[in-house]
């Protein structure tokens, strides 16, 4: 059974069309990364799937109608919407209580465990914790739900670079166990590049992009070419061109990597050149939203 | 990173066992019931403000009585019986007023507050289904603050019937008048019974109605709720030149049936028998009521689904 699968998924707020016939399938076990400029759909696609919001279309979250089954499907989803949205007056403590009482999939001993390696005392309110602790805790608590699919909206989202590592550092060390699936979105694409196992783009309501990390890693080569050798690589049509000191950088798809090595240096090119090629590509994003 | 490394064969069997504990639907009102009471401290901080003002003037009148009262003491029993009991009436009522202007800001802060500050995507997050909630939601002002008051007035009014016994005992007086006047088990359930009937039962059609304004309002909740009342009253007013509206508001404010009997005595004065709970149970009017209630809080049940952070 795949966690998520939708056909012709379609979400429009008055004549705002936020989802337009989205198809995807995410299979147990992965870790996704949806990534989309401002007002791209992230969000709602995260609604949605979260049961947060009605849509048209097929839509199936581990075998779940997530708008009508919301409530039975939260005891296998988890997720972390946006940064503090942890009650402001509630006492560290008093969460744990809470979840306790009302999850029958929460560990407290291990959400126990992961807050005391923090500095999160039991009685502050959340009110009294930066905003980095307060993301520490909601992540303690989160870990601790033995849940299936696990979803982050801009989970790191104003926090310094030390818990923004520390964040995924623990997610993967601590939680990922390969049979939980984790849905993320977020602006900083390179914090994520290491963690993730797919990768998809999303830019108005649509699926622009979708593919695996082995796959990105083997179909998309970047070449630093030379001035004098720039004429020979364009001939190979790059996907993506872009001028940096000293010569150009080309972004290939399915192009033969010795070819390419004679031009110049060869490297995988990082998400975030692959989302600015992939966006600023028309002929591309057309093609990827059949395939 | 050797006890993760040690958790994680561990881990199956965790869920399975996860898996098998199945949370009873009341656990989890009954944790969601606490949670706003962590949440709004006002429940029972304001009513316990009340009685400790009350406590404090009624000290210094039992310390220093006037010579008004001196003179009313010396009065017909009647008179007496009616100075020596005030008070404790007007403890009650005191407390009374405080807890339902608490309710009326609980209700409409309930469903609104979590939208304002986006906490309610982390309730959301929850396997806590918007009836659960509104339920534990609508339960502060139907079931937690009638028993809050009746529970706090009652303690007040023993230590205020303590206090005078002191007094009267140091000053070496007898205080079988005391006594016989004040009488506090008949008091209690008195109370109770108005409690139930008006503050819970009667009262319920408009906490309902307030409860679902918060749902729905983006702001100045307490606008909208009085808004629209007001300008059915003065449509009616200029369409058909009458006032059912504001009457029928009136009339439900007020108490209904019951609500006459408390206001028009005092709640020892009249013996329990004056009240008819039969016909109160059987009147329209408190079931008529209930049902607008229960359909405000279904509208408000089916709103939450829809509604996000404001």
């Amino acid at each position: 059974m795949a966690c998520i699968e939708a056909r012709g998924l379609r979400k429009a707020y008055g004549t705002t069309i936020a989802l337009d016939g989205i198809n995807l399938r995410v299979e147990e076990g992965r870790i996704l990364g949806l990534i989309g400029p401002n007002g791209a759909g992230k969000t709602t696609a995260l609604n949605v799937i979260l049961g947060l919001t009605p849509y048209q279309g097929e839509l199936r979250v581990l075998g779940r109608n997530p708008w009508t089954e919301r409530y039975q499907l939260m005891r296998d989803v988890c997720f972390i919407a946006d940064v503090a949205v942890l009650p402001r007056w509630m006492r560290v403590s008093q969460a744990l209580d809470y979840v306790t009482g009302v999850h029958p999939r929460f560990d407290r001993a291990k959400a126990e465990g992961l807050l005391a390696k923090t500095n999160i005392k039991r009685t502050s309110r959340v009110r009294e914790l930066s905003k980095g602790m307060v993301t520490q805790l909601h992540l303690a608590m989160v870990m601790a739900i033995d849940a299936k699919l696990l979803v982050l909206d801009e989970p790191t989202l104003g926090l310094d670079i030390l818990y923004r590592k520390q964040f995924y550092d623990s997610l993967l060390n601590d939680y990922f166990d390969r049979s939980r699936t984790i849905l993320v979105t977020t602006h900083q694409v390179e914090e994520i590049q290491d963690i993730l196992t797919d990768l998809m783009f999303i830019d108005r309501g649509r699926i622009v992009f979708d593919c695996s990390m082995e796959e990105m890693e083997s179909r998309y080569v970047e070449v630093m070419v030379h001035p004098e050798q720039a004429a020979a690589a364009r001939a190979l049509k790059p996907m993506h061109e872009r001028q940096v000191f000293g010569g150009s950088i080309l972004l290939f798809d399915r192009v033969d990597r010795e070819q390419l090595a004679a031009l110049g240096d060869v490297r995988t090119p990082s998400i975030a050149d692959l989302f600015v090629a992939v966006m600023g590509n028309q002929a591309y994003r057309a093609q990827g939203a059949a395939g | 990173m050797n006890s993760q490394s040690n958790a994680v064969p561990e881990s199956p069997l965790e869920s399975q066992v996860a898996a098998a504990a199945v949370i009873p639907e009341t656990r989890r009102l009954y944790w969601s019931v606490r949670r706003e009471l962590w949440e709004s401290r006002s429940i029972y901080i304001a009513p316990l403000a009340a009685a400790a003002l009350i406590l404090a003037g009624f000290l210094i009148r039992t310390i220093h009585p006037s010579d008004k009262m001196r003179a009313a003491l010396a009065l017909d029993p009647a008179q007496q019986h009616k100075l020596i009991e005030q008070p404790y009436n007007f403890a009650a009522l005191l407390i009374m007023m405080t807890t339902f202007i608490v309710a009326v800001f609980y209700c409409l802060d309930a469903l609104h507050g979590e939208r304002r500050d986006r906490s309610i995507l982390f309730w959301k997050s929850l396997p806590v289904s918007d009836l659960t909630t509104v339920l534990s939601k609508a339960s502060i002002p139907l079931v937690v603050l009638p028993l809050v008051t009746f529970g706090i007035t009652v303690v007040t009014q023993g230590i205020m019937l303590m206090l005078s016994s002191a007094v009267l005992l140091g000053s070496g007086q007898s205080v079988a008048t005391l006594w016989t006047h004040v009488p506090l088990w008949q008091m209690s359930l008195m109370l109770l019974y108005h409690l139930l009937a008006i503050h819970a039962l009667w009262y319920a059609p408009i906490y309902g109605w307030l409860l679902l304004v918060s749902g729905w309002a983006r702001r100045m909740a307490f606008l909208w709720a009085a808004l629209p009342l007001l300008a059915i009253g003065i449509v009616e007013k200029i369409a058909f030149n009458t006032s059912h509206f504001a009457a029928l508001l009136g009339y439900r404010m007020s108490g209904g049936p019951e609500g006459a009997k408390f206001t028009a005595g005092s709640m020892s004065m009249d013996p329990l028998t004056q009240l008819s709970p039969g016909q109160f149970l059987i009147s329209p009017g408190l079931w008529i009521g209930l049902a607008v209630a229960a359909l405000f809080l279904a509208a408000a049940v089916r709103l939450r689904r829809y509604r996000g952070p404001i």
